[in-house]
């Protein structure tokens, strides 16, 4: 009788169990959607010019992922156009900063991203546009400088409702003065130094591997073979792909940092 | 006889892991409250940056308003004030970490009643200088609250960690206190607003 007793709560315990799992994991992922859902998810595949709002026709769209791609393969600086359909009660200004360390635009370490924030004017909403730059532009792209540009280059643009040229005028003005201030080749110098470690570790495998062959004779040659196919898929599944891409599309944001620094305007 | 070696040699196996899970608790404990130290710094970074812009504020704003002497004293006051609580990132306790809030509100607040009052000077507000100073003091105020959040993230990553069982035996073994947080400013939880 007893054991019976046992098995019959064993078998209501089990339940339970999973649905207190079950509830618990609801209710992390829906903390977690609440988030993501006031700000865009991280572009997937990678792309510099992401239009929610759907504003601008294929052809603007390419011609200005084509100039950013360039610009981010010749100064690994990250400029990334976001034109969405509301700020879902956020400050322009925290709406950017915020989806700027959420994608991690720019490179991590050198924090070169810099957002462009539209949203279009609605007949309902006001238009804003907010120009972040991150820790590492800060000195490029002055508060008062980031100002000018929305007031003067991209604003009289967007009141005329012609948002592709306020916001190529804008990119354009952008890179041109902080073109100077990180090249290509900081950031290469930055991915050697990882090399070094990579080619270190696998120093380090094959000494594993040669002490193990002394000790255990025989077996050997089987070892040598999972080390080298270790070796192997490193290659191919590590973070460098973001220059080796060479093909036209973007290798994916670097995970920089924001700090608070740009402006904005409204229309 | 065996049985007492079996014994000792169990102590001496939980005395080592219980000196290594420490080892590795302590030194992750420095370094998240490194973390937080570093925050801190950021934090007093940007509000004397905030505190730099305003000589140069004021003195741009006296050459046009010069009947609002009341504010504009009352802002080079609140900044002194604010300049003059300087806190030691060692020295974090629920003390002077209030005051040092309540002197950087009293800054804000002075200085939203200074941006209010200049909505009446239309030349003012043409000025070149006076436009850049403004786009300044707006940055200066959105780094703030960034600093501010990410100071809070530190510390509460922390707090969550020295709190945790069985880390919190280590921590207050060792002496580590939880450390203060930012709360928002009442009324005006947002930057003094400096939009025209």
């Amino acid at each position: 009788m007893k054991q019976f007793n046992n098995l019959t709560m064993r078998k209501y315990l089990i339940p339970f169990n999973l649905y207190l799992f079950t509830f618990t994991f609801y209710f992390l992922s829906l903390s977690f959607s609440a988030f993501s859902q006031d700000f865009p998810e991280r572009p997937s595949p990678p792309k510099l010019v992401n239009d929610f709002f759907g504003i601008l026709d294929a052809n603007q769209n390419s011609t200005l992922e084509t100039t950013l791609y360039n610009f981010n393969k010749e100064t690994s600086t990250q400029i990334t156009v976001v034109i969405v359909k509301s700020l879902n009660g956020y400050e322009k200004s925290e709406f950017a900063y915020t989806l700027g360390e959420k994608w991690g635009v720019g490179q991590k370490g050198q924090n070169n991203g810099i957002v462009v924030l539209v949203k279009p004017k609605t007949a309902e909403e006001k238009g804003e546009a907010f120009i972040a730059a991150g820790y590492g532009l800060e000195g490029a792209v002055p508060d008062a400088t980031a100002k000018n540009i929305v007031e003067n280059e991209m604003i009289p643009s967007f009141k005329q409702n012609d948002y592709y040229t306020g916001i190529a005028n804008a990119v354009n003005t952008l890179m041109s003065i902080t073109k100077g201030e990180f090249t290509a080749k900081d950031y290469d110098k930055k991915g050697s130094n990882s090399t070094i470690i990579i080619i270190i570790i696998i120093v380090i495998i094959f000494i594993i591997i040669a002490v193990k062959n002394k000790k255990g004779g025989s077996s050997g040659a089987g070892h040598i073979g999972t080390g080298g196919m270790f070796i192997g898929g490193m290659g191919s599944g590590g973070g460098w792909s973001n220059f080796s891409s060479g093909g036209g599309s973007f290798g994916g944001f670097g995970g920089g940092s924001f700090g608070g620094g740009g402006a904005g305007g409204s229309w | 006889m065996k049985k007492s070696l079996i014994v000792i040699g169990v102590i001496i196996i939980i005395v080592l892991f219980m000196v290594f899970s420490s080892i590795g608790t302590y030194n992750s404990m420095v370094s998240k409250s490194e973390g937080v130290t570093g925050m801190w710094a950021q934090v007093e970074n940007v509000y004397q940056r905030r505190a730099d812009l305003i000589p140069n504020l004021v003195a741009t704003v006296k050459g046009y308003a010069e009947h609002e002497k009341e504010t504009l004293t009352g802002v080079v006051e609140a900044r002194s004030k604010a300049t003059s609580v300087n806190i030691d990132a060692n020295n974090l306790n629920a003390e002077t970490f209030q005051k040092f809030q309540q002197a950087q509100d009293g800054l804000s607040s002075a200085l939203s009643r200074l941006m209010m009052v200049v909505e009446k000077y239309p030349d003012l507000k043409a000025n070149q200088n006076f436009l850049e100073l403004q786009a300044q003091l707006e940055g200066t105020e959105n780094r703030i609250s960034v600093e501010r959040k990410k100071f809070n993230e530190a510390a509460q990553d922390y707090n969550t960690y020295i709190k945790k069982f069985p880390k919190n035996m280590w921590a207050s073994m060792f002496g580590f206190e939880p450390k203060e947080y930012f709360k928002a400013i009442e009324g005006a939880d947002k930057a003094p607003k400096v939009e025209f």
